[in-house]
Order: structure tokens, then C-alpha cells, then sequence
């Protein structure tokens, strides 16, 4: 294999694993921060005592998107040495003001949320938690904005030949700010919120059909389900923006998309599922919607749009992946919100924890924003190809020149390797923490010290509980 | 002073922030064998629980400016060194996960394998960043392709290309710059425990302060004559700019503050003295390289500097300001938080 298909391969590889870790903590922080808020209106120790269970879930997800974002910082010039070069004065400085803006922020209060419970007032726990949401999101909306920049190059010139060309900014707002980025940020922070929503959802309902923290857990999932029916309800609208941007701006991919391979001059229909062919041209095994796709895009049956054949070969994207990708996102988009509506009417009939079947699907669902999140990214990923930076620069022509094939075979295994093992031990901590479940109380509302930590440092004279004089756990209340 | 040099100055202050906040984090992660029973050991660890994660955000950021401000250098620097970063990154996750993974389990083969882990990938770290410094102070066989007048017949392709070897990069001068780092680090993180820990283990990690010390001297000794003699370019700064005489007797006086301080029962000045030693350190690699960031050792015209290598006056213009606005925040808060987090290490339910 060439280095152009092992780097690809690799950057495709340590950026899905990066990926599950993003929207959970994005979308879970902010319902700690719903639980916090919750617990500081009606002062209900439960609701502290279920922030706190959630917080050392969050500190294993945050953990893991840590170690594995290190990567993607850096993989830029190992890999795409000639990417980096060429754009390095455009998408460099978004991806510095993520780190100055966003990583600072999200990492240093994360101590203070994470092992500040006992150590600071509870005003100031929420702060630290409403910043570290912030901080997750704000990370998004600079990633995204760089993403969005290869997507929809703007606010640049090239400058130079030869080897001394390159891009150039020439507006930091319209690079900001381009034809992409609104749309794209406000897809990835919905689907961010569905996973985090989904993911209280599923440990609630664990302990619902497992008869276990009742009635923390049905705390957790009126907080959660509102929030899972909201952001479920508005996917299809920022989808449909997003896709209206995408036909306007890459309309090669949004071809890829639809299956749309043939302009007829006449509308396009909008296929359900199917197989496309790139072969044969077409799309077999599948149910079509004359016209609708026209009607998507333009607000009428009979407008063409432009199709793949519209394009010189070598510009055309991959079809078969972004195709299947993108309606499996739809598919599961759908779900999502299926599932939230009718969970939302159960609720309101008062039957929802008496559905033992529906509590058990939302055991399970937690899989579903997982997998649709993946999925468009591999959709809007693998449609932009062949370019790197879309029409400007291609994907080939981005690696670097000094690394040969058999060094990133070399990265690649180690990456499955490593990765195989920190995923198997994520599932396995996670399980063994969603089975620990929440502390319990004590009663004045906060928790007890475990048994054997409070035996130990009896009995052991080096222990810091008996020197340093740590404060009573309650003192500060 | 140009918008390069403010970004070169910049992006020193980065460096300077990560080696001197991770430089403990990295050097607790080395003495962690030091510690004997599993309490020890977790107290060892939650000393930089809560900052270490803050702390390698430093590295990040300098990672993003680097490309922001020196795209040719970060190009150029990561596909060079691409075995020995992915080495690092490596090292930089099984750090990270073995934190977080370690406490989690009570079984003795669990918690055992874990900190095998934490002390292992705290050294290599340290080790390959020492190999990198002692690397880009020896200069690499970078050629400038446009000086050089070499057609690679791409419409664009990589300007400065170099072809060491992984093995080239792990010389002797570099291993020695690499085991100063180590030293450093661990003088640094042992400084550190001790302000963190009390009773037995406080006395075991004084012992381990002297220790460090002396090995950090005699590794600084070393490097300091192997550099004079292997490295002349590192003196040509020296030469035009005596006031860069400064920060030599700047860093000896830190150094000898350090056992003095530990002498008279003063650990936090002696934290800040070794604070100031790596901060000094840094400042001498700085000065030894500029205005170049990547040397060449085929012709010194093919070298990759603060000017050639650099964006757009534009992009530097834009990232001063996002840096003048950011930092200041940045600063304040973790001030705020490692004020939070004062004091000796306590025990308690998060924990790792």
C-alpha cells in the first residue's frame, strides 16, 4: 500500500476513535451543568449526588479525548507536511486560538469539577462546570471552523509559485465565518447534545430496568429526555440548512450523497436506500421519491441538480461511502427522534417507567447518535475527496515527502493496537462505574467516605487525612 | 520588535510554560517507584492529579502556534521526526490513561502494570523531548530546494526536506541532552513532591532531592562542555550579543539556589529556583538556535528561520492579538486554580 492510502487510512483511524469522545463530553457537560443548576433551585441532595456520579464518568470520557487529541494537534505535519505548509497561514491560527481559547479553559476547570467538590463552595463547583461546558464547546466551534475551511475555502489568496506557493489570509472573519462553518457547528453541537442526552438516558434506564437508584434515575431521565426530544427535533432542520449549504457550495459531494449520478436536466428524486453503482451509473435495489430532491434544494419538483457526470472524473468524489453514511445518519436521525417523541408520550400518559421495553431500547439507543456522529463525518470526510482543501488542493498532493510507507504502517499498528486496549479498558471502567452506581448519601446531603478509606487512615499514622486536617466533607456546605 | 520575533519569543514562553509545569509533572512520574506502599503511591500520582491534564495543554497550544506562526518548521520538524513522535505520543497516552486507569481496579497485578506504565512513558517522554532539543541544537541535513535550485517536478511540494534516520537522531550529544532532561525533570518533580507530601514519604523524597541534584550537575557539567565543543554555532549569539551572558549567570545562580534553599528548609524557593533553571534553559537553547528554527548542517543558506519559515505578516498580526487577549485569561485562571489546589495532597473520592 502507498503512503497516500496509509496516512488516510491512519488520519481516518485515530480521528473516529478521537471522535467518540468529543460529543460525549460536550453534550454530558452540559447536563451536569442542568443537574448543578437543578440541585441549586430546589436544593435536593439527589440531584448534587447524581452530578457528582456523572462527574467521574466525565473524567474518563475527558481523559480519553485528551490522550487521543494530542494525536490529531501533531498529525498535521507528521502526515500532510506538504497540507501544512500549503495552508499552514489560514488553518494554523484556528487551530492555535482552539488551544488559547478553548483547551486552557476546559482542561484547568475540569480540576476544579472534577476534584473540587470538596474543596471549593458550591457556587463556584457550578461556575467551574458551566466553564468547562463552555470551554468543550467553544473547542468545537474552532475545530469545526478549520474543518469547515477545507470544506469551503474563504477569506484567502494564494500567494507565490512553484514551491513558494501557498495560501495566504486575507480576511480572518470571512475564514471564520465561511460559507460552511455556521451550518456545520450548528449540526456537530445537535448531534453533540443528542449523545450526551442519550448517554444519561441509557445509564438511567439501566438502573430503572435493573430496579436500582430509582429514583435518582428517573431524576437523570427527566432531565435527559427533554433534551434528547429537543435537539433530536431539531437535527432534521439544521441537517436540512446544512444540506441546502452543502448543494450550494460542494455540489459534487451532495451528488455523492443522493446517488445523483446523471444529469437528465430534469428533477432529481431523492433516493430512501439503495446500492449505488458507480459502474453502471445508477442506483440499484432502492426506492426513489421523484423530484424531491429538487424540491429539497430549490423548492420545486422540476429544477435539475447538478449531478456527479456534471464534474470531470477526477473530481468526482467516492460514491458508495458517503451514500450509505449519509442515509445511515438519516436513518438513525429519524430513530432518535421516533423513540424521544414516543418516550416523550409515554411520559406524559405516565406510563414511561412502566415500559420496561422502551427503557430497555434506550439501554441500547446510547449507540444510535454514536454511530450516527460517525457517520456524517465519514459522509461530509469521505465526500470532499479527492481534495484535501476543497478545489484547491488535493488530497495526493498534501503528504509529506519525507516519510516513507513502511513508518506509517509502522504508526498504523501501534495506533490499532493501543487504541484496541484503551477501548476494551474504557467499556470495562465504564461498566464497572455505571455498576458501582451513584454514592450513597449521608444526611446532610453529601458523601460518606467509602469504609476502607476511612479504616485505613485510622489506622495508618502517614495518613494525610489525620496530618494535613482535611476538612470535613460537610464543612463547607 | 518585528511580529517574527515576537512570534519566536512567543512561542518560547510556550515552551518555557510546559517545561516548567509538566517538567514536575513528568519528573513525579519518574520517582514514582520511590514510593512504597499503594497509599504512597496514589498520593504520588494525585499531587498532579488535578494540573497535569492543564499542563500538557501548554504542549498543545505550542503545537498550534508552531503551525500558525512557522508552518515550514512544523512541517518540516514532525515528518522528520515521525518515528520518534509517534514514540512520544505514544508515551504522552499511556501517561495519560495510566492516571486515570490505575486506581480504578484494587487488584495488586491491575495497579502494578499501571504504574509500570506511568514511570515508563513519564521517562521515555522526557527522554525524547532532551533528544529533540539536543537534535535541533546539532542542526539536521535540511535542504532549502528553492536556495538549492532542486526541481522536484510537483506543482507544490515540501521546501525544506531532510533525511535523517531515526537512528541518526538518537546520537550521543542527543542522548545527553536527552539524560539532561531527565535529570531536570526529576530534580524539578522531586522539589515538587516534596512541597506536596508529608511525613515518611516527605523524608524519602528529600533524600531523592540531593540525589537528583547531584546527577542533574554532573549531567549539566557534561552537556554544557560537549555542547563548547561539539556545537559551535550555540556560541555565535554569545559572541554578538554579550548581554546574553546574562542568562548564563542567570541559570548558574538558579542552580546553586536550589541546594541552598534545600539546605536552609526553603522547598518552595528552591521549586521556584528550579523553575527559573528550566526557564534559563530554555532561553540558552532560544539564543543558541536564533534567529533559525531548524539548522542546517549541509550549508547554514539552507537553514530554516524566523523569516523564511514564517506565515504571513497578516497571520502573525491576527495571532498576536488572539495570543494578547488568550494568554493574559489563560494565566489568571490557572493561577486561580493552582491556588485552588494548594496545599498537601489529600485523599478523597475522586481521587485517582
Amino acid at each position: 500500500m502507498d503512503v497516500e492510502i496509509l496516512s488516510r487510512m491512519q488520519f481516518a483511524f485515530t480521528i473516529m476513535f478521537h471522535y467518540i469522545f468529543p460529543p460525549l463530553s460536550i453534550g454530558l457537560a452540559w447536563l451536569m451543568v442542568a443537574m448543578e443548576a437543578a440541585y441549586h433551585r430546589t436544593k435536593e441532595p439527589e440531584y448534587e449526588q447524581m452530578a457528582r456520579f456523572f462527574t467521574k464518568i466525565f473524567a474518563i470520557i475527558f481523559a480519553l479525548g485528551v490522550a487521543s487529541g494530542i494525536v490529531m494537534e501533531f498529525q498535521f505535519g507528521t502526515n500532510w507536511a506538504i497540507y501544512s505548509r500549503y495552508v499552514g497561514d489560514v488553518f494554523g491560527s484556528a487551530l492555535a486560538a482552539e488551544g488559547i481559547f478553548a483547551f486552557f479553559l476546559e482542561s484547568g476547570f475540569l480540576a476544579v469539577l472534577v476534584f473540587g467538590w470538596d474543596r471549593v463552595s458550591k457556587r463556584f463547583h457550578m461556575v467551574a462546570t458551566i466553564i468547562v461546558a463552555c470551554g468543550a464547546t467553544f473547542s468545537a466551534v474552532w475545530i469545526v471552523i478549520a474543518n469547515s475551511w477545507m470544506q469551503t475555502p474563504a477569506g484567502f489568496m494564494i500567494e507565490g509559485e512553484g514551491l513558494y506557493q501557498r495560501a495566504v489570509i486575507t480576511n480572518f472573519w470571512e475564514l471564520v465565518f465561511n460559507p460552511s462553518s455556521v451550518q456545520r457547528l450548528t449540526h456537530v453541537l445537535v448531534g453533540a447534545m443528542i449523545m450526551g442526552s442519550f448517554f444519561v438516558l441509557s445509564v438511567s434506564s439501566f438502573y430503572l430496568v435493573k430496579g436500582l437508584h430509582e429514583s435518582l434515575a428517573k431524576r437523570a431521565f427527566k432531565i435527559a429526555l427533554p433534551v434528547a426530544l429537543f435537539f433530536s427535533l431539531m437535527a432534521p432542520f439544521t441537517g436540512h440548512f446544512h444540506a441546502e449549504q452543502v448543494a450550494a457550495t460542494q455540489p459534487a459531494k451532495l451528488a455523492a450523497y443522493e446517488g445523483h449520478f446523471k444529469q437528465t436536466g430534469e428533477g432529481a428524486p431523492l433516493w430512501l436506500f439503495g446500492i449505488p453503482s458507480v459502474k453502471e451509473e445508477r442506483v440499484k435495489y432502492g426506492i426513489a421519491i421523484p423530484g424531491m430532491l429538487s424540491f429539497l434544494v430549490h423548492g420545486d419538483f422540476t429544477t435539475p441538480v447538478p449531478a456527479l457526470d456534471d464534474f470531470p472524473p477526477e473530481d468526482r468524489p467516492p460514491v458508495q461511502i458517503p451514500f450509505q453514511m449519509y442515509h445511515l445518519m438519516i436513518f438513525l436521525g429519524t430513530f432518535n427522534l421516533a423513540l424521544t417523541g414516543f418516550a416523550a408520550i409515554q411520559w406524559y400518559r405516565g406510563k414511561v417507567f412502566e415500559t420496561r421495553w422502551l427503557l430497555w431500547t434506550f439501554v441500547f439507543a446510547v449507540l444510535s447518535p454514536a454511530i450516527a456522529n460517525q457517520a456524517g463525518w465519514i459522509a461530509a470526510e469521505v465526500g470532499r475527496q479527492p481534495w484535501i482543501v476543497y478545489g484547491l488542493l488535493r488530497t495526493s498532493e498534501g503528504l509529506s515527502e519525507a516519510v516513507v510507507a513502511g513508518q506509517v504502517l509502522w504508526s498504523i499498528i501501534m495506533f490499532g493496537l493501543i487504541y484496541a486496549l484503551l477501548f476494551s479498558l474504557f467499556v470495562y471502567v465504564l461498566n464497572e462505574k455505571i455498576r458501582n452506581g451513584p454514592e450513597p448519601l449521608t444526611a446532610d446531603g453529601t458523601e460518606h467516605d467509602g469504609f476502607l478509606d476511612v479504616a485505613t487512615s485510622r489506622a495508618d499514622p502517614a495518613s494525610p487525612y489525620k496530618l494535613s486536617g482535611m476538612r470535613e466533607p460537610s464543612s463547607d456546605d | 520588535m518585528d511580529l517574527n520575533l515576537l512570534w519566536f519569543v512567543l512561542l518560547g514562553v510556550l515552551l518555557t510554560g510546559y517545561a516548567i509545569l509538566d517538567g514536575f509533572d513528568l519528573g513525579v512520574g519518574m520517582l514514582h517507584p520511590v514510593a512504597k506502599t499503594d497509599k504512597e503511591k496514589r498520593i504520588m500520582m494525585n499531587s498532579i492529579g488535578p494540573l497535569w491534564d492543564g499542563n500538557e495543554v501548554w504542549l498543545v497550544t505550542f503545537g498550534g502556534a508552531l503551525f500558525a506562526a512557522f508552518p515550514e518548521a512544523y512541517a518540516t520538524i514532525f515528518s522528520t521526526f515521525y518515528n520518534a513522535f509517534y514514540l512520544l505520543l505514544f508515551a504522552l497516552i499511556f501517561r495519560a490513561v495510566s492516571m486515570e486507569f490505575r486506581s480504578k481496579r484494587p487488584s495488586r497485578f491491575w495497579r502494578g502494570a499501571w504504574d509500570k506504565a506511568f514511570f515508563v512513558s513519564s521517562f521515555t517522554a522526557t527522554l525524547l523531548f532532551g533528544v529533540a532539543v539536543g537534535n535541533m541544537m546539532q542542526g539536521l541535513p535540511l535542504v532549502d530546494r528553492v536556495a538549492a535550485n532542486i526541481d522536484t517536478g510537483n506543482r507544490i511540494a515540501e521546501r525544506w526536506i531532510s533525511e535523517g534516520t531515526f537512528l541518526e537522531l538518537l546520537n550521543p550529544y542527543a542522548l545527553l541532552v536527552g539524560f539532561l532532561a531527565v535529570s531536570l525533570f526529576v530534580m524539578h518533580g522531586s522539589i515538587y513532591l516534596y512541597l506536596k507530601t508529608e511525613g515518611d514519604l516527605q523524608r524519602r523524597v528529600h533524600d531523592w532531592i540531593w540525589r537528583t541534584f547531584g546527577f542533574f550537575l554532573i549531567v549539566y557539567v557534561l552537556t554544557t562542555i560537549f555542547t563548547l565543543v561539539r556545537v559551535p554555532q550555540a556560541v555565535y549569539n554569545f559572541e554578538h550579543y554579550p548581554i546574553a551572558w546574562v542568562i548564563v549567570v542567570l541559570n548558574v545562580l538558579a542552580i546553586a539556589n536550589i541546594p541552598r534553599a534545600v539546605y536552609l528548609g526553603r522547598p518552595l524557593y528552591a521549586f521556584i529556583s528550579s523553575c527559573c533553571t528550566i526557564a534559563a534553559l530554555v532561553f540558552l537553547l532560544a539564543i543558541a538556535v536564533f534567529p533559525n528554527l531548524v539548522v542546517s548542517t549541509i550549508d547554514p543558506a539552507y537553514s530554516l528561520d524566523i523569516y523564511n519559515g514564517a506565515s504571513s505578516q497578516k497571520t502573525l498580526g491576527i495571532m498576536a492579538v488572539i495570543a494578547l487577549i488568550g494568554m493574559p485569561i489563560v494565566l489568571s485562571y490557572t493561577a486561580v486554580i493552582y491556588w485552588t489546589f494548594r496545599g498537601k495532597v489529600e485523599l478523597g473520592k475522586f481521587s485517582y
